[in-house]
């Protein structure tokens, strides 16, 4: 058998299957593209590479666009060779048994496709050094809102050194105007295990590396609800070390500052759950400010009401879930490192009542 | 279907490609080399960052005597596998005997200095991250000594069984590339240790 | 007594009983047979590691999704990477290259069958032992303590305080154990290259496949030993008290990814090279012209195997190296896709000009030519660092290597199963269910695959059992998974075709294909000793010599 004497049917299938798939990529991306266009204002459900809100978000995709430009057209350059080849050159069956011209080699082609590829890296190099300074060695303004984020199995502890505030899991900063650039900058660290804070509009992701102190900026130019979430895998409950970021207004940002930085709500009504609080372990983890609780293994909750979610996103912040959570985390996100609680059903009703005065 | 055969060519005089046993030695080396590198890598990284413990300033005593053991046996070793290359096979195990004699002093130079790390210092594998360091790449290179001994010792056997003549130069020329390869680690280790470290 | 490697050997009166052949088989030292051994134990975990995908894709066919738990899940992904890499992609390469080097440099057997042996049962032994850990004792969320620290066992995730119990150490001695018998295989692949050469096989006039192989197992030489040494220290850690990883004492959770990078940059060219080296045996002969630019390829390779051993922190792009770490990884991350993509302009200019033959292989190797091609500018965008911190960790990340392993390896391999089977056995694969395989497997690696990049770029990250449903995830991950079962069909087919084939494929005869490398001149299967006389050589296509005595390629190099 030297090979197939008979015509081969369907040669051009191959081609239109590779075209197709070629067709499947490329309308993925304007899948995406689109669906991210299409999102709505305020919340913005899809957390998008390519619907940047914020400076070093923007950069990004500036060079992404450029990137795929040129990788675009690297595709249609080759592809279109691949294509040509195959259709142009199968073995047909009126052709004789004799084999085609044996060439070995040409050492000006080569040397072309070898010259081409180096320009073109050269170029993207360029590009690419650019925006990695750009975003990298940016020094930070005066004017700029400083956050230490420390990354926990499994949620995001805030604080913010200059304002006196400790919260957890939502983190709030002020839009960026452009007339006076009000950037966050974010100090990571990590208690445990590497995580990496990712909000896809925001700002490409840095991780937070236990024994080591990451730095990134936010500079966000449009007020809203920027989701992400964890994208290092950090143990059982990466998947639900979920993020949101609020960029409030000016006013809103000084307002929740302020409210931030209040001791907790003492309400007289509701001793009985704090003392539950105080003499069971939650204190052991927790730090609400103003009372003896300053654990720092868990979420501070002096503002737990002040949050649409808990456990970091899991699950959104309403009674039964708070009642949940406590009696049973492994309901909501098993594997977490919040015990069970074992409390008595009245215990947990007073407990979850003082918790839901902490606004 | 073809029906070719192979042609039936009378070999080409000279026609020589090299010893596989050197080749696959030295392979081999390639390969250990990169392993003692990221271990060296980890030491040098560490330096200076140990947040408690003992600095390798004030426990570390250059092994001077037993260094120039181990690297004399290098020396015996070579002449030993080229009287072996002349037939002699008396020098042979003689100068064998004396390699395998100096990496035994070497080693029990190893174990001294250890004694006295742990029992006077207080320096183990767990102590801090030098302690960690320290006994990994240390003893990486011993347990590579260790080893290389095994192997002399056992040609050493079949050299006094008699076993041992001029057909089999060519493999102990092999082993005494191992071995010269654990020497040159070792000058390695003891400058990234003893000198630059310290 | 049959001295071909492979004959059908029935029990009973006429044949011999069953334990003497079993016992053939585990105590030989024949490089075919080790290559068949290799081979088929591949395909037993290429099933395992598929299994475990099938189940992961179905926990994510939905949002909110509770198929599997959190903590199974995260040991199926930790798992499906694990025996992927090392217990799949590395034994089916090193089994191809075990059963054809001597045949192709016209040598009777590896330079060191005894070493070869080891090697493989090395590497037996740590498949099992890493699979072993599904079932064995009680970890801390119950019963089998299968690891679950991802396949890149980030520290300090793999310290005693985030993994109790003994799961991180299968994956730690089961890796190590395999490492040596990798170290070993390519200890022997190089020595065999260099020391067993048949007379006028120059270097210049080696196939290709030799020349890849060896750049291959130089590379394995210097990228397995970190992994080795990686693991070592982290076996320090866990049971002798060490901190090299220990961040609490000041140990550095960074250096163990450099470690373990400085090995898995070059392991994925570990992978892809010898499938370089397929489809420049396979294309050539497919398109009837001897391959374009040998020099060149050859050259590409070598510089392939020194540059990749300088990128490897592209894949720590976002952990905040300073940024001209960052600039750097950049630059020499672009470099390398050159002489990478150099050889697919290679591969056309071999087809440019020729008659080409649409069979199985070929169909493959034209699949492979379309899928690197994307893999590789997906490679590009990743490699500009900017671009990986938004995609870096994501879908995206995941859809690009699988586009390489999937794409790329698999379907290479595919070409290399159909080329060589009838070497092998004696016996031709089916044409029919050859096209069915690679048909069914193109629609559902695409559906697949291709989709897969859009979640990436809308924000999921990888490794996670579960995501939030409303983020436009749905519907993508939906089609991800229908994809996954008609790859899984596809592969079914082939198995069959394995099977059916080798009981009732026409006979193939020596050189059924018309090609021109040394394999193609003794019995399919070959005997035990290869060659009756050891060949002498005097072009790169000594079959072509013969059969064109008028043209010999000899003239021309």
């Amino acid at each position: 058998m030297h090979g197939e004497s008979a015509k081969h049917p369907r040669w051009w299938a191959k081609s239109l299957s590779r075209l197709a798939g070629a067709l499947i990529l490329l309308g993925g991306i304007f899948l995406a593209t689109s669906l991210s266009l299409a999102a709505a204002q305020g919340t913005n459900p899809v957390p998008s590479i390519f619907e940047p809100h914020s400076t070093p978000a923007d950069e990004v995709y500036g060079l992404s666009l450029f990137v795929l430009v040129i990788t675009g057209a690297i595709f249609v350059v080759v592809f279109g060779l691949l294509f040509f080849v195959v259709v142009k050159f199968p073995k047909r069956a009126s052709d004789d048994e004799r084999e085609p011209p044996q060439v070995y080699g040409s050492t000006q082609i080569e040397l072309a496709w070898t010259v081409i590829p180096v320009l073109i890296v050269v170029i993207l190099f360029l590009a690419s050094a650019r925006v990695i300074h750009g975003v990298q060695d940016i020094p930070k303004p005066s004017t700029a809102v400083d956050v230490t984020a420390i990354g926990h199995q499994f949620w995001w502890e805030y604080r913010y050194p200059g304002l006196g505030v400790v919260t957890a899991n939502e983190l709030h900063i002020p839009v960026s105007e452009a007339a006076r650039p009000t950037p966050t900058f974010l100090k990571l660290l990590s208690a445990d295990t590497d995580h990496s804070f990712w909000v896809p509009q925001l700002a490409g992701k840095t991780d937070l590396i236990p024994n080591r102190v990451n730095e990134m900026w936010l500079d966000p130019h449009r007020t809203g609800i920027f989701l992400g979430q964890c994208a290092q895998y950090c143990g059982t409950q990466h998947a639900k070390m979920l993020l949101l970021v609020s960029v409030d207004s000016r006013e809103n940002f000084e307002a929740w500052v302020r409210a931030q930085k209040q001791p907790a709500n003492q309400d007289e009504k509701e001793n009985a759950g704090r003392r539950v609080f105080e003499t069971t372990a939650c204190m052991n983890c927790h730090a609400i400010g103003g009372t003896a609780a300053n654990g720092r293994f868990g979420p501070d909750l002096t503002h737990l009401m002040s949050r649409r979610t808990i456990a970091s996103g899991a699950a959104e912040n309403t009674t039964e879930n708070l009642r949940l959570w406590i009696q049973k985390p492994d309901a909501l996100k098993p594997g977490s490192l919040m015990p069970a609680m074992q409390l008595t059903d009245n215990d947990l009703d007073a407990l979850v009542r003082y918790l839901e005065t902490l606004k | 279907m073809s029906t070719i055969t192979t042609p039936i060519v009378p070999t080409s005089a000279g026609w020589s490609l090299p010893y596989k046993g050197k080749v696959g030695m030295a392979c081999l080396i390639i390969g250990e080399s990169a392993i003692f590198t990221i271990f060296v890598v980890a030491y040098l990284f560490y330096l200076g960052k140990s947040i408690t413990g003992p600095t390798p300033r004030e426990v570390l005593e250059t092994p001077i005597f037993f260094t120039i053991c181990l690297l004399s046996s290098s020396v015996t070793i070579h002449f030993a596998a080229r009287s072996l290359e002349h037939g002699k096979r008396g020098t042979f195990l003689g100068l064998w005997l004396l390699t395998i004699v100096l990496g035994g002093l070497f080693l029990f130079g190893t174990g001294l200095e250890w004694h006295r790390l742990i029992y006077e210092h207080g320096l183990t594998i767990s102590t801090n991250l030098f302690g960690t360091t320290y006994y990994s790449l240390v003893g990486l290179h011993g347990s590579h000594v260790i080893v290389g001994l095994i192997m002399l010792t056992i040609v050493l056997l079949f050299a006094l069984a008699g076993r041992v003549g001029r057909e089999q130069s060519a493999r102990v020329d092999v082993l005494s590339m191992y071995w010269h390869f654990v020497d040159a680690v070792w000058v390695v280790v003891f400058t990234v240790v003893y000198i630059l470290g310290r | 007594m049959s001295s071909d490697a492979l004959a059908i050997e029935t029990a009973g009166a006429a044949g011999k009983p069953w334990v003497e052949t079993l016992h053939e088989w585990v105590t030989t030292v024949d490089h075919k047979r080790l290559g068949i051994l290799y081979i088929v134990f591949a395909l037993c975990f290429l099933v395992v590691g598929g299994i475990e995908a099938t189940l992961m894709r179905i926990q994510l066919i939905r949002p909110h999704n509770d198929f599997v738990s959190p903590q199974v899940f995260n040991r199926l992904f930790t798992m499906h990477g694990t025996t992927m890499i090392f217990f799949v992609a590395m034994p089916v390469l090193f089994g191809f290259a075990n059963y054809l080097i001597p045949l192709m440099v016209g040598a009777r057997d590896m330079a060191f069958p005894r070493l070869n042996a080891f090697g493989f049962w090395l590497t037996a032994f740590g498949g099992l032992l890493l699979n072993f850990s599904f079932v064995s004792g009680s970890g801390l969320y119950g019963a089998g303590t299968a690891p679950d620290v991802g396949w890149w066992a980030y520290a300090p995730l793999t310290a005693h305080a985030f993994s109790p119990g003994h799961s991180s150490d299968y994956w730690t001695i089961s890796l190590l154990v395999s490492g040596f018998g990798s170290i070993a295989t390519a200890i022997n692949i190089i020595a065999t290259v260099l020391c067993l050469r048949c007379p006028g096989m120059k270097l210049s006039r080696m196939p290709l496949l030799a020349w890849m192989n060896m750049v291959m197992a130089a590379m394995v030489l210097i990228a397995i030993t970190p992994l080795s040494a990686a693991q070592i220290m982290l076996l320090v850690d866990r049971y002798l008290g060490g901190h090299f990883f220990d961040t609490q004492a000041g140990g550095s959770a960074a250096i163990w990814m450099h470690f373990f990078w400085i090995f898995g940059h070059p392991e994925v060219y570990i992978l892809i090279i010898p499938c370089f080296a397929f489809i420049s045996e396979i294309v050539p002969v497919f398109s009837r012209k001897p391959i374009f630019g040998y020099p060149v390829m050859v050259a590409a390779t070598v510089c392939i195997g020194f540059v990749s051993m300088s990128v490897w922190a592209h894949h720590m792009f976002t952990i905040g190296m300073k940024s001209y770490a960052n600039g750097f990884f950049t630059f020499t991350t672009m470099v390398v896709g050159i002489p990478t993509g150099i050889k697919i302009f290679n591969w056309l200019g071999t087809m440019w000009g020729g008659k080409i033959i649409f069979k199985t292989p070929m169909l493959f190797c034209i699949g492979f030519l379309f899928q690197f091609l994307i893999a590789g500018l997906t490679g590009i965008m990743l490699g500009a660092a900017p671009f990986d911190w938004q995609l870096g960790g994501s879908y995206f990340v995941v859809a690009h290597f699988h586009y390489v392993i999937v794409g790329g390896i698999l379907f290479a391999l595919f070409g290399a199963f159909y080329y060589w089977y009838p070497k092998i056995t004696g016996r031709m694969m089916s044409e029919s269910l050859g096209k069915l395989h690679f048909w069914l497997f193109v629609i559902g690696f695409h559906l697949t695959f291709d989709t897969m990049h859009i979640p990436g770029i809308l924000g999921m990250p990888r490794r996670i059992y579960t995501y939030e449903p409303g983020r436009g995830w749905d519907a993508l991950n939906l089609i991800v998974t229908l994809g996954t079962f008609v790859q899984g069909i596809a592969i079914l087919i082939f198995v069959a075709n394995l099977i059916l084939s080798y009981f009732h494929g026409p006979l193939a005869g020596n050189d059924p294909w018309d090609a021109w490398t040394l394999e193609w001149s003794v019995s399919s299967p070959p005997p035990a000793y290869n060659f009756a006389v050891i060949p002498t050589v005097e072009s790169r296509r000594p079959l072509w010599d013969l059969k064109h005595p008028e043209d010999p390629d000899s003239r021309y190099e």
